[in-house]
């Protein structure tokens, strides 16, 4: 193969894949010109018969392809063990809270990949997941009620705020704030000692025992290090390099801790990474998500089969639900969307609006009893009237 | 991309602009390379079956919920 070739397989109208594969298997073979125009004449005639025909019933196709498989699947794997002790929901309920798109699945997790600096380091990447791990103040001293004095005390334990990398000062200014911001609980006073690492809060109400006890509930679970969403966090070592598995997830807040990788890291959370990363990012997501969840069972479906039910659920640059409050709903017709659920309401809707079935789509003419447009259906073709001798 | 290759595009699949796929006009990935509304912008996926693929967004403002 020489240059010229080389050239003229860049500029073929063939996905790139098939232009790579052309140009590896053809280096280093003596080829004439005329051998390989036959052999481009071959790997289009391929190509066109592996593409889908015109008018093919692709999402008809997807859904079976996706549905059948699916009736394989375990129908509870609620808490399914999966790396490192943390429980992540897998099998059907996964599949269903990825194409029900959920603000929020049932067992948020992260896989946090670290900078190079970080993570073949054992200690370092501990320090990173100390950055991460949400530690209420009860882990770095001792909380005391002090009744007599209608006051709660904590002791700073120095050596354990030296090994979590967090000094005595950082801990008394994010304790009162964090309780005030996050635990909405405002009616205390604060007072320290940086040399002794003690702080006192002092409620304003110092008659109520159970003010008290209230307060000392908030001081014990305030979170001082850490980000709030992340419960818990395992370090693993994976080929070499240190990753760190969460449970929880926040995606931005993770991203701005100092040796994380933000290219690698991922959250199995689709909303959030449509969120922060953007709609192409969610697409992803979800294709990845959903063929991990399938593939893990042990079924194998066709990519393009997902990417297809990702493509739509993206389409309109939110991720969007496959069912009555997302695609199914916003259909244009109104049968259509009838025959979906809640068949009543629609159709009560849509008289009162005044609205104009145009007959459009494939459901809506299967109910009327009309051909569909799918298939030969879409071609219209018009006979001639033949002279016939008869 | 500019005017007349969206003119092209919308010729080649012979659509109008609104039939593209959307994008808000605040999606991260927008803000990072300055799109503004009515744009289109082109994707280069890594995909699975082609190995490379480009896709078109139109950008559109998020609407109000």
């Amino acid at each position: 193969m020489n240059n010229d070739m080389e050239q003229r397989i860049d500029t073929l109208d063939l996905p790139y894949r098939t232009r790579e594969d052309l140009k590896t298997s053809l280096t280093g073979r003596d080829i004439t010109d005329e051998e390989f125009d036959r052999i481009l004449d071959m790997v289009f005639s391929e190509y066109e018969k592996s593409r889908i025909e015109p008018c093919e019933a692709v999402g008809v196709v997807a859904a079976q392809s996706i549905g059948e498989p699916g009736t394989q699947m375990t129908m509870r794997t609620f808490h399914y063990a999966g790396v490192a002790e943390i429980n992540v929901t897998l099998g059907l309920p996964r599949l269903i809270e990825i194409m029900d798109a959920r603000r929020e699945p049932s067992t948020p997790t992260m896989a946090v990949y670290l900078l190079d600096d970080w993570t073949f380091n054992r200690d370092r990447a501990r320090e990173v997941s100390w950055q991460i791990e949400a530690a209420p103040l009860h882990e770095f001293g001792d909380i005391t009620i002090d009744m007599e004095n209608m006051q709660v005390l904590v002791l700073l334990n120095k050596s354990v705020c030296d090994r979590r990398k967090i000094t005595v000062d950082e801990i008394f200014e994010a304790a009162p704030r964090k309780i005030r911001e996050k635990r909405h609980f405002r009616d205390f006073d604060v007072e320290g000692d940086p040399k002794k690492a003690t702080i006192t809060f002092i409620p304003k109400n110092r008659e109520s025992y159970q003010n008290l006890f209230q307060l000392a509930e908030h001081v014990r679970n305030v979170i001082v290090q850490g980000i709030d969403d992340i419960e818990r966090v395992v370090v693993r070592k994976e080929g070499g390099e240190y990753i760190l598995y969460t449970e929880g997830s926040n995606l931005k807040d993770v991203f701005e801790v100092e040796g994380v990788d933000t290219a690698r890291t991922r959250s199995n959370n689709i909303s959030e990474i449509a969120d922060v990363l953007g709609i192409e990012a969610g697409r992803n997501a979800i294709i990845h998500e959903a063929l991990s969840t399938l593939n893990e069972q042990g079924i194998g479906v066709d990519v393009r089969h997902i990417m297809l039910v990702a493509d739509m659920m993206c389409m309109d640059g939110e991720v969007k639900q496959i069912g009555r409050h997302g695609i199914a709903g916003e259909k244009e017709s109104v049968l259509s969307r009838a025959a979906f659920e809640v068949t009543v309401n629609h159709l009560l809707d849509a008289a009162i609006a005044n609205e104009v079935d145009e007959l459009n789509g494939v459901t809506e003419n299967v109910i009327v009893g009309q051909p569909i447009q799918l298939g030969t259906g879409d071609v219209k073709l018009i006979a001639k009237p033949v002279n016939l001798k008869i | 991309m500019d005017e007349e290759e969206v003119a092209d595009l919308l010729a080649t699949y012979h659509i109008s602009l609104e039939q593209l796929p959307k994008v808000y006009h605040d999606d991260p990935a927008v803000r990072a390379i300055g799109g503004d509304v009515g744009n289109v912008i082109r994707i280069t996926r890594d995909s699975r079956t082609a190995g490379r693929a480009e896709a078109y967004r139109l950008v559109m403002k998020r609407p109000k919920k």
